[in-house]
């Protein structure tokens, strides 16, 4: 296996989630993009690992994955509640802090 | 050349999940439908842990579908039928700049893959005898891991009851 297989499939997805994040308007969109970069750097967590033959790089990836469960959970709950304050989740129109 | 350590059944796997996960990545920043891209969402994570299993992490590969697959999956949706997002196109999914967006993702993947070339080009990655062992993994969690471990099953704990104070209706 080449090491840069993997390492490689990692920054294509990561600019892939960074262009979502910066591009897309709605709210739950963004958090998959999210989801998409913190999936790249399990994937090279996971590459590390297999070219040290250690298992430190699968511990850290299972607390990327439990975070990224939390981090969903509040991340949907706010859009929700901005969704029943505002009748909207489009991130350009939550202007209200703007100077 | 193919060094000796390669094994190539591996490598045409690899290329051809990282094929399917690419496109289906690309379709879900791109596509117009919110509930599209969360199906497009569920095959890159699919990959993933395909992924994982190529790479001999069974046990991560295992805990991915279950987490992700399972159960961010089911929040996405359900997010998307709560703030009712209409089923269908939508023209408006993307910012008015979105445009520039594209010299940034371009920008990053290339400097990453120039530093990823020069660095990891020509070396390859001898093949595991077995799949990493679940006990290693529980070993680490439960020895110099464990501070860590307890500090996360809080964020947990805090993340759910957070959850439901800020989704609940008053």
């Amino acid at each position: 296996m080449y090491a840069v297989n993997f390492l490689l499939l990692g920054a294509v997805m990561f600019g892939l989630g960074v262009f979502g994040v910066l591009a897309r308007r709605n709210a739950v969109t963004v958090l998959m993009s999210i989801e998409l970069i913190l999936n790249a750097v399990n994937v090279n967590l996971i590459a590390f690992a297999l070219m040290n033959n250690s298992a430190e790089g699968h511990v850290f990836a299972l607390y990327v994955i439990a975070v990224a469960a939390a981090e969903v959970g509040v991340g949907l709950a706010m859009v929700l509640m901005i969704y029943r304050n505002r009748r909207s989740i489009a991130l350009d129109e939550l202007s209200t802090m703007r100077g | 050349m193919i060094a000796a350590d390669v094994n190539v059944a591996q490598n045409v796997g690899f290329y051809i999940i990282a094929a399917i996960m690419v496109y289906a990545a690309l379709r879900v920043v791109t596509t117009r439908n919110v509930v599209h891209a969360a199906l497009w969402l569920v095959t890159v994570l699919g990959g993933v842990a395909a992924q994982y299993v190529l790479a001999a992490a069974e046990f991560v590969a295992v805990s991915q579908v279950m987490v992700y697959i399972g159960a961010v999956m089911v929040l996405f949706l359900f997010g998307i039928m709560l703030t009712r997002a209409t089923i269908g196109a939508e023209g408006d999914l993307n910012n008015r700049n979105w445009a520039m967006g594209i010299p940034v993702a371009v920008a990053l993947i290339g400097v990453m893959s120039w530093v990823i070339i020069d660095e990891y080009g020509s070396s390859t990655i001898a093949e595991p005898e077995t799949a990493m062992p679940t006990e290693a993994i529980s070993d680490i969690y439960l020895r110099e891991g464990l501070v860590p471990f307890l500090a996360l099953s809080f964020v947990l704990l805090a993340a759910a009851i957070g959850a439901i104070v800020l989704a609940r209706k008053d």
